[in-house]
């Protein structure tokens, strides 16, 4: 009989997938190569309030930031290699190089030390990639706009960073959003470099040439100054997709108080280090069903939600969530299937 | 006394022997400075974290150190001819990025854009002679032309180290890791070639007393070109090695080179002056150097805020130490 309990309850434990090992002693260690804007300074600031609780909580033992000096591929890959010597059982990264340094990350994965990249991920095969679904995020910017103008019409589009895979991400599945609803067609497209001053003054100059325009599609950190060019050309007021900026949300919500204006807000939330952080548990805790690509969800803002959001995020900032171990779980089983 | 001499030769004949007893212990303390600068990094190393000295510990934290001593070298050739090379950070991830691409892809061309960069140097190194150029402005133009190549060969990051390469730096020699095996031989070799054969004195003298060497009758033309060549030589080892240790390229992979270079040189011995380097101060100065600002601060744990102003803190801090002691030497 007893022994049917332990055979119950190993079952259990295996069927429940988690809580194989005992992570409380395992160390983990963040590896950043970069902390020189607003940005950065959330996701590092998410990593801290998250780590510093699962410290406390005795989920893990340790959960030290490292820094570099620099931007440079040699001064991190350096880094990796002392935080190899320091014996820390997984190392957080976000890269500078998406190659430069698997040489690395490679000896860290020969130590049997687990490797977590975001945001700025590496293609060593041995690592795990947080990747955020950008091209999804481009898709559901069309979704949206399409129950703000059912009738349809001219969109405008506002890219990001040239040559950046974030921006091709985001492209490409706006195309496919078009695509999908062919009642709109895109009337133009400028560079905006997720800045409010350069999508401003791209969008001035291509104004004057455009048809009437109903939307406009845009990646994050362009939007005000999207409307802001509008607004100076005595233009209809189009309906601009948000990027989670103070700037823009806030301007939403003037809009919205003037005369119920509706848009809708997403990007990529700096706390995705945090989700990192947890995968990198559920490494160490023994589940080897993870796969070593993952895609996880964009933080997104509708009209019911945006304005609660609005007051935490500080002047000049971008929102930001910070994930728990239970949202780890869910996009690891939403990335097996 | 005539502390611009440089050519021992030169020295020697014009000092009492007192005067020389003294300036060989202040040498001899000079040429050890070096040495008790890393010793003391290591020493608090092995304080910080035990585990760290050890085989696989000096393997991981000093592979990325011959890349650096490499290019300090490189650097080293230029400050003996009294110049100073701006570029050699860009030319190291130049050469990076045609290793990845060019060396692996298609070997003898690979060579060929090798030795015609080593050649670039070699004429750099003659017009600053011809013209009388300041070598700090040519290298800083040839900075960007490098960066520029670099950016043209490899446009986004990535290509690969061809096979030998990374077998060679991932060698595991018994006994004393491979890390520590190169840098004496590099240091050996260049000490034995400019410190101990006759050329490598005119070299020295050219930067220390040019007028003098020129009297002589030597070609200044051709030492200048000999420097630059060497340098390049070094530059394009410094980054082979790199790509043999990071596997893959990426064009600002060596930026941060060029300081560190000059960095390393000072710090094992060198100065501005011209003629006055040591081979073997300049590698043992790239290896503090590369402790000093990686392990040394990852062990410290130190807030993340304040890692990066703790980076530069110890550089000026090694720095200063070695700049307090030679100063007695006056």
């Amino acid at each position: 009989m007893k022994k049917l309990f332990v055979l119950g309850a190993l079952a259990a434990m295996l069927a429940s997938g988690t809580a194989l090992a005992d992570t409380s002693g395992k160390k983990i260690a963040f590896s950043n190569n970069y902390a020189g804007n607003s940005w950065r300074q959330a996701m590092l600031d998410s990593y801290g309030i998250v780590t510093k609780k699962a410290v406390a909580d005795k989920v893990v033992g340790a959960a030290d930031i490292f820094t570099t000096a620099d931007k440079e591929v040699p001064t991190q890959a350096a880094q990796v290699q002392n935080l190899i010597l320091q014996g820390y059982d997984a190392i957080v990264i976000n890269a500078a190089s998406p190659d430069a340094l698997n040489g690395a990350i490679k000896q860290a994965c020969d130590a049997g030390i687990t490797v977590v990249s975001f945001d700025g991920t590496v293609t060593e095969p041995c690592a795990y990639r947080v990747v955020v679904d950008f091209k999804d995020m481009g898709k559901q910017e069309v979704e949206q706009m399409a129950k703000f103008q059912p009738k349809g019409g001219n969109l405008l589009e506002i890219r990001g960073l040239a040559g950046t895979s974030i921006d091709d991400a985001i492209h490409a599945g706006i195309l496919e959003g078009v695509a999908a609803h062919p009642e709109f067609k895109i009337v133009g497209s400028v560079t905006g470099d997720w800045d409010q001053t350069t999508a401003q003054k791209a969008v001035a100059t291509i104004l004057p040439s455009l048809p009437d325009v109903v939307g406009i599609v845009d990646q994050g950190g362009d939007g005000y100054g999207a409307a802001q060019a509008f607004a100076a050309a005595g233009k209809p007021r189009p309906t601009i997709i948000m990027g989670n900026r103070q700037d823009e949300l806030q301007w939403w919500k003037e809009q919205k108080d003037k005369d119920g204006y509706k848009t809708w807000s997403a990007s990529i939330a700096p706390g995705v280090s945090s989700l990192a952080f947890w995968v990198a548990q559920q490494v160490l805790d023994g589940r080897t069903d993870i796969p070593h690509d993952l895609l996880v969800p964009y933080l997104a803002f509708t009209q019911d939600d945006f304005e609660a959001e609005l007051p935490k995020i500080v002047k000049g900032g971008v929102a930001s969530h910070e994930y728990t171990q239970e949202d780890a779980i869910a996009a690891i089983k939403a990335n097996i299937k | 006394m005539r502390r611009e001499m440089t050519a021992a030769s030169l020295e020697a004949t014009t000092k009492s022997s007192a005067e020389r007893g003294a300036l060989a212990r202040a040498r001899l303390l000079r040429g050890l400075l070096p040495a008790l600068s890393l010793a003391l990094v290591l020493l608090a190393i092995a304080w910080l974290n035990p585990r760290a000295i050890s085989y696989f510990g000096f393997s991981l934290m000093l592979n990325l150190a011959i890349p650096i001593a490499l290019a300090t070298i490189a650097q080293m050739f230029v400050i003996a001819g009294n110049e100073l090379d701006l570029s050699i950070g860009t030319f190291v991830g130049f050469v990076g990025c045609v290793t990845a691409t060019w060396l692996k892809d298609a070997p003898l061309i690979g060579v060929l854009i090798l030795l015609g960069s080593i050649g670039v140097y070699a004429l750099l190194g003659a017009l600053i002679h011809l013209r009388n150029l300041p070598s700090i402005v040519v290298t800083l133009g040839m900075s960007f032309v490098w960066q520029g190549l670099a950016i043209l060969v490899l446009p986004k990051p990535g290509g690969k180290a061809p096979d030998w390469l990374l077998a060679f730096m991932a060698f595991k020699p018994p006994l004393v890791p491979f890390p520590i095996i190169a840098a004496l031989l590099i240091g050996l070799i260049v000490h034995f070639g400019l410190m101990r054969t006759s050329y490598g004195v005119i070299l020295r003298g050219s930067g220390g007393n040019p007028a003098a060497l020129g009297r002589a009758g030597w070609s200044l033309l051709k030492t200048k070109i000999v420097l630059f060549a060497l340098a390049g030589l070094f530059g394009v080892l410094s980054g082979m090695a790199l790509i043999g240790i990071t596997t893959s390229a990426d064009a600002n992979i060596g930026n941060g080179y060029t300081l560190l270079a000059i960095a390393g040189v000072i710090l094992g011995g060198g100065e501005f002056v011209g003629g006055r380097v040591s081979p073997i101060g300049a590698v043992i100065g790239a290896l503090t150097l590369a402790l000093a600002a990686s392990p040394l601060l990852t062990f410290m744990h130190i807030p993340p805020d304040w890692q990066v102003a703790a980076n530069g803190a110890i550089l000026i801090i090694v720095l200063a130490a070695r700049v307090l002691i030679s100063r007695r030497e006056r």
